[in-house]
Parts: C-alpha cells; structure tokens; sequence
C-alpha cells in the first residue's frame, strides 16, 4: 500500500513540474504577444526611427529589422564558409581514431561552451587591433565566430550519420575523396546541413552580447560594411531602457519580431530536416 | 593535364584546405585564451590577486578593481537558478523518459525546444514586465522585506526558466541510455514502475544526470542579457536573495562604454571575460569527462 | 500421464501497431517441465514469453487480446495485481542485467521489495538463492563488490539467483545462454536441470540441440503462429506438420 501511495505522490510532483514547463512557454510567449501585438503597425516594420538621437519618438525599427537580418545573415554565409569543409574535412579526411579529429572537436566543444559576452569581447579586442570601428562587419565577423562552434557541430552530427559505406561504396568506385566529400556525402546531409545553418542563424540573430560592442547602433538602414548597424537584440535593450512609452513600444514590437524570427528559423529548420532530398537514401 | 591527375590534384589540395580549416579551429581557441590574457595582463601585473578577487571594493576611477562583489553577485544569482531549476527538471525528465506517452513527448519536446530557442534579451523583458513586479510587490511584502524586484531572486527566476531546456535535454538523453533491459529485470522481480525508476534507473544514471545540472550552471555562469536587465547591476555584495546584484558578464556589458576613457577599464574588464571563460571551460570538462566515462555521445 | 497445466494460453493475439506478432495462440504449459519454444528468428518466441509476464506492457503501440491463465487467473484482467504477478515469474535474458549495485543487492533487491526487511533474513535468502545457482562459493567472500565486474556467465547465473529469490512458480528463460561461453551454458542447463523438479520453465531457444537436450515438451512457432506442440519426444522424433518437419531436419531455419 505505502508503495502505491508513493508512487501516487511522485507522479503528481512530476506531472507538476511538467505542467510548470509547459506553462512557462505559454507565459513568456503569451507575455510578448500581449505587448508586442498592439505595438505592431506596417508603420513599425517599414520605417527607421525618427525624431531624434537614436531613441525618437516616431518612426520604427526597420533600421533593427535590417541591421539584424544583414548581421546575422552574413555571419551565417561566412561561417557557411568555414564550417561546411571543417565538417566534412572530419568526416570525410580524417580516420574515425585520429588524435587531430579528437583535438578539432575537444576545441570545438569548449568553443560552443563559451558564453556570447566573451565572444563579444574578443571579438571587440580583434576589431581594435584590426583598427576596425563598430560597424556592420566587426557585427558580422564577430557573430561568425560565435556561431561557428554551433554550426559545425550541429553539421557534424549530420555527416556523421551518413553511413560508412556509402562513403566505401563511392571510393570503390574509384572516386577521390574530395568528391566523395563533394558529391555524395553532401547530397545525402543536404537536408540535415541546410537545417544546422537555419538553427545557427536562429542563435546568431537573438544574440545580444556579440553584437553589443561589434556592430554599433544606428537610426539607419547601413549601407555599406563599415556603417555601424542597428540590432534588434539591441534596439529591444536600449528601447526599453528609456522612460519614453512610445519608445517603449518599438521596444516590444521589436521583441515580438525577434522572436517570431527566431521561432521561424527554428520551425523552418525541423521542416527541412524531415522532408526528404531528392536524393537522400532513407 | 589529363582529367585524373586534375581530379587527384584536386583532392589533395582540397584535403590540405579543410585540414587547414579544421586546424584553424583549434587556432581560433588558442587565440582566444591569449588574447584574453594578454589584455588582461596590465591589471594582473599592476594589482595583487588578493586586492583583485578578495576584495569588494570597486572605484575605476581611483584604480581599484575588486572583483569580489561580482564574483559573489555571479554565484548568488546561479545558485538560485539551479536551485529552482535542479528540481523542476529533474521531475520532468523522469516524467518525460519513463511515464508519459507517445503523445505528451510529443507536445513537450517542442515546447521545450521553443523554450530553448527563445532570444535572452525577449526573457529579460518578460522577467522586467512580470517576474521583477511579481517579487516587488508580492513576493517580498509577503515576507516583510521591501525589494525593488530588481534582485537576486528575480535574475535566479528568469535565469532557471532559461536553464530548464538544456538540462531536460541532456537528461532525456541520459536517460535513455540506460539499456532497457535493466528496467525489465527489475520490473519482472516485481517492483513497480516507481521503484524501477528510483532503485535502477536513477542509481545508473546519477553522474550523468548530475552533468546535464553541471551543463546548466555553466550556462547560467555566462548568461549576459536576462539577468542584465533584472538582476539590479549594484556593485556590492548581495545579503540576500532581495537585494540586488552585478554578474560578471552584466559588468563586461554595461561599461564597455567606458572602457577606453578610464585607464586599466579595459583591462580589468577582459580580466572578467577571462574569469568567465575559465569557470564556464572548468564546468563544461567536468561534465564532459562524466559523459565519456558513460560513453555517452551529447548532441548540442 | 497428463501433466496439470500452469499456463493455460487461449486465444492469444498480439499486435504491434498493424503487425500482427502473435496470431490464435492455443496451447497449455505444463506444470513442473522444462517446456522449450523453438521456431526460426522473429516467429513470435520472445513476443510469446513477454506476454506471459506483461512485460508487453512497458512497449508502445501494442494491443494484446485473449488470455493467459496462470493457476486459473487471468493475467489480462483489467483489475490484475501486475506487479504481483510478474512476482510469480521469473525472467532469465538473454543478456544479463545485474542491476547497478553489489552482488549482495542484486540478489537481496527482489526480497526487499516484497517486504523483507530484517538483516538476517535477507542474508539468508541470499545465500540460499547463490547456492542454488551454484554461485555461492565463488562469490561469497566478495559479496559487497559491484555485481558489474562478474564475469558474462557469473552475471547470468547471478540473474538466475536473483530471479529464484522472489520465489517465483515459473521460470521464463529468453535464449539464456546465447551471449555465453560454452562452460557456462552448460552450468545452466544443469541448473535448469535441477530447477525442474520444483519450478515450471518456459525456454525460447534457436539452438535445436539445446532444446533437444533439455526439453519435456515442446511449442514450434512459426511466422507467429503456433504450428503444433507436444511431449518433446513425440514432436522430435515424429513432427505431424510439414514445417515443423522441415525446421528439424533444417531446410528452414
């Protein structure tokens, strides 16, 4: 009997906790359409800003809107550039027990451990020493770096479960690597790629601390890589940090923005892994 | 040149580019660490670590840079949220792996991935509309103290909420890999689902579990944004959970601006970066080295 | 001589999802006999030895109907003391599980958790239970050592042991000596031998010659069906179908 009893107890303390989960979803998502809705206008996400020093009263946040999509977006394409054949290179060139493949990854690990803000901070150390100013590329470069751990491990975990032999079958047929890499490998991790480029942008995009000291902030839509760029992460701080309710309320559109953003990267992601490539072996 | 020698000359220069890359990779933590130390350098040779991580006196503008206050702010706020979060989460792995159906997984993981997905600056306005009011004007009355709800307590809220996800997640994991068998032995003696679950399951998977909480403090350590906007950024010691307090990646962010106009500013601040990076490595490792001793691969 | 039936098996289905594992299973397990079930690979053996313990229930997707009688009760009632009754059996795996803690607990976890509390019962169901796995004087000097550094065979036998120590009635053995050395599956057969003069034991094996060697009677599935079972002697010597013909003589296996 004492054992139904505890049995009895533990399932309420944990479908508890898991109502508790599920709740604070709808909470904090519910918290954000409660504000952010009535902010929203077509005003809000076609205009910049206007009426004064960053923080006027008018206008809207396409300078956010941009600045965040054109950071975030080409952080994704450069790490696109470095992660694809580092995670390849692992897969592909290295043997399964290979000391360097072990320290690429060890590095990689603690990498993706590493919080945004000391990325933020490194990466404001090598603007400086670069000389660069707070712009739309230091934005870039550094948002690159701190997604590039995220990147290359999510594609690793890709490529990894392609299996062995379709790699073996491809060098039987007297193929290179390189284009086994290439050719093959690549195809059948299509989909799983596409989605760990997807869930880096989704990281890359609601990230505030690497982008806090690196792109700067602007009433304007930047036009060239060494204007400095406005954030959404960023205009949602600095926006609702003032006194002023309608300033206030760029705040919150911008944060209902972000995060359907966001949430659309992370829904396009899943979608994309599940339907199947043309030529993917299942 | 014939078609194969352009296609092997192809493949051996494209090997030597991503091994370069991969290498580059382990570069890139090198330089970091560095240069971390190397910009801190200035403010570790001029004070003593006495003067810099034991005392709570912070005046830039008279060089003294105590880092004590942060330090303790950093520990108070991840203590609260792995307190509220160790609980919570635990609960709901053990639910989520051993009782609840095809179908409630199903609902939940979504969720939990939305919880995870959510930007940290979106939690700090939900924490400053709806967790900060909440201690202010309810929580702290209700215990005779007077808060301005930017404290301790609403950063350790906001901040467990944030952790949940990542510790759920690599619990299931966890989890799962305890071999089924071993809960059908212990079934097929007689025992209920319960006690399967806490003499067995539980017994086998303790480090790993314990790891996946590890994982999460790390996480919390390093979180900028969320506390950032509750946790008050007063630079002194917290008495308790309703006073306020100043993380160490609140400092970085708040008073970068300042950093170059107020000599060894910025020295000291990449001085709290290097802090972060080293506490946050140490937990990772450690939960890491627990993963492989299980032989148990995490995925992100 | 009729033996008195322990299990008593009518009309038994079992579904996972749309397959169908186990169709119209018809048949009566004999009390006190070492009763093996042969057939080729995924006919439905394991699926038949889980359904006889419910341990089908901790899978998804699986809808059983019918019933299974154990001493007259039905296993399937809606209102059945399931832990009570998995208590009745003991489950032999193909692989063995010691559970994470000593040898002592392993052994001692069953008894505890029917009640028995006091420190000089359990030390002597303990011993009783190694003893008759014949494992006693190998491990009784070493008893608070973790059950995971036994060997493959000593990890089964301890099973064994652990299993015998909830007295239970019947034995289900799911190829129980499949993972091990050839000295230790001898030991159990032995012990199986031995066994049989006090316990009921249903054996799924795929090693012909095992079943040959240890069994008093014998149920041949195929595909899920339960193509004809008999006296072991009878269906060796003379099988009435034609496949079971065929898989005894190995033409299909």
């Amino acid at each position: 009997m004492r054992k139904q009893i505890e049995e009895i107890a533990a399932k309420i303390l944990m479908i508890g906790a898991t109502v508790v989960v599920a709740g604070m979803v709808v909470l904090i998502l519910g918290t954000v359409l409660w504000r952010g809705l009535p902010a929203l206008s077509w005003d809000m996400i076609s205009q910049t800003p206007s009426g004064g020093y960053y923080l006027g009263k008018g206008g809207g946040i396409l300078n956010a809107i941009v600045g965040s999509i054109l950071v975030a977006g080409g952080a994704t394409l450069l790490s696109l550039g470095l992660a694809l054949p580092v995670a390849l290179c692992l897969n592909v060139y290295f043997k399964t027990q290979s000391r360097l493949a072990g320290c690429v990854r060890a590095s990689l690990d603690v990498l993706w451990g590493v919080p945004s803000i000391v990325y933020g901070a490194f990466g404001f150390g090598l603007m400086l020493w670069l000389g660069l100013r707070a712009s739309l590329l230091g934005g870039i470069i550094t948002v690159a770096l701190m997604i590039l751990p995220i990147m290359i491990r999510a594609m690793d975990e890709v490529i990894h479960m392609v299996p062995r032999e379709m790699l073996e079958a491809s060098d039987a047929l007297g193929a290179t690597r390189w284009e086994g890499a290439w050719k093959v490998i690549l195809r059948q991790a299509l989909p799983g790629l596409a989605s760990a480029a997807l869930i880096a942008f989704g990281r890359g995009i609601g990230d505030a601390a690497s982008v806090l000291f690196t792109s700067g902030f602007s009433d304007r839509i930047p036009m060239s890589l060494a204007e400095p760029a406005a954030t959404l992460p960023l205009a949602i701080f600095f926006q609702l940090g003032t006194p002023f309710p309608e300033v206030q309320q760029r705040g919150y559109a911008a944060a209902l923005i972000l995060t359907a953003i966001v949430l659309a990267a992370s829904a396009l992601a899943r979608l994309v892994s599940h339907r199947a490539g043309r030529f993917v072996i299942r | 040149m014939d078609r194969d020698s352009i296609r092997k000359g192809l493949d051996r220069w494209g090997r030597c580019g991503m091994v370069v890359a991969a290498v580059l990779c382990i570069l890139l933590l090198l330089l970091m660490v560095l240069g971390l130390l190397w910009k801190s350098w200035p403010i570790l040779e001029s004070h003593s670590l006495a003067g810099l991580f034991l005392s709570s006196v912070w005046k830039p503008h008279g060089g003294q840079f105590g880092f004590l206050a942060f330090i303790v702010g950093s520990l108070c706020i991840t203590g609260v949220a792995v307190l509220l979060a160790m609980p919570v989460s635990l609960l709901t792995t053990i639910y989520l792996s051993e009782y609840a159906g095809r179908r409630i997984r199903a609902v939940m993981s979504p969720l939990i991935d939305l919880l995870a997905g959510i930007p940290s600056v979106v939690y700090g306005v939900w924490g400053v509309l709806v967790v900060v009011p909440l201690v202010k004007d309810y929580l702290a009355p209700l215990l005779g103290r007077f808060s301005s709800g930017y404290c301790v307590l609403s950063a350790g809220v906001v901040l467990a909420i944030m952790i949940l996800p990542i510790i759920i997640h690599v619990g299931t994991d966890v989890l799962k890999s305890v071999p089924q068998g071993l809960r059908e032995a212990s079934l097929s003696l007689g025992a209920n689902r319960w006690e399967t679950v806490k003499h067995v399951v539980l017994r086998r998977a303790a480090p790993g579990l314990l790891a996946a909480n590890v994982l999460g403090v790390s996480r919390a350590f390093g979180e900028t944004m969320a506390v950032l906007m509750v946790a008050g950024n007063v630079a002194v010691i917290p008495k308790s959970a309703f006073d306020p307090a100043y993380p160490l990646p609140a400092l970085i962010a708040n008073n970068y601006g300042e950093m170059m106009s107020i000599p060894q500013y910025d020295s000291a601040l990449m001085l709290a970066a290097l802090m972060l990076f080293v506490v946050v490595l140490g937990f990772n490792l450690l939960s890491r080295w627990v993963f492989s001793r299980m032989e148990l691969h995490i995925s992100g | 001589m009729t033996a008195n039936t322990h299990i008593e098996v009518k009309d038994l289905n079992v579904h996972y999802g749309t397959i169908h594992a186990l169709k119209n299973i018809h048949v009566k397990i004999p009390n006190c006999q070492i009763t093996a079930v042969i057939g080729p690979s995924g006919c439905g053996k394991s699926t038949l030895l889980r359904s006889f313990n419910r341990m089908l229930d901790t899978m998804d997707d699986v809808r059983v109907t019918g019933g299974v009688l154990v001493d007259g009760e039905n296993i399937f009632a809606a209102n059945a003391d399931v832990p009570r009754l998995r208590r009745k059996m003991g489950l032999l795996s193909q692989r063995p599980f010691p559970l994470p803690m000593s040898i002592y607990d392993n052994v001692a976890y069953g008894p505890r958790i029917h009640g028995i509390s006091r420190r000089s019962d359990l030390d002597r169901t303990v011993e009783k239970y190694l003893r008759m796995a014949n494992m006693w004087d190998e491990v009784k000097d070493r008893l608070r050592e973790p059950a995971a550094k036994l060997s493959i065979g000593q990890q089964q036998r301890l099973c064994l042991a652990r299993g015998l120590a909830v007295e239970p009635e019947i034995i289900l053995a799911d190829e129980p000596t499949s993972a091990l050395d050839p000295i230790s599956s001898r030991h159990i057969e032995q012990q199986f031998r031995e066994l049989r003069a006090d316990y009921t034991l249903v054996m799924v094996t795929h090693i012909l010659r095992q079943a040959r060697r240890l069994a008093d009677y014998v149920l041949f599935m195929y595909l899920g069906e339960l193509i004809e079972h008999g006296p072991a002697a009878e269906l060796f010597e003379n099988p009435r179908e034609e496949l079971t013909k065929d898989y005894i003589k190995g033409t299909i296996s």
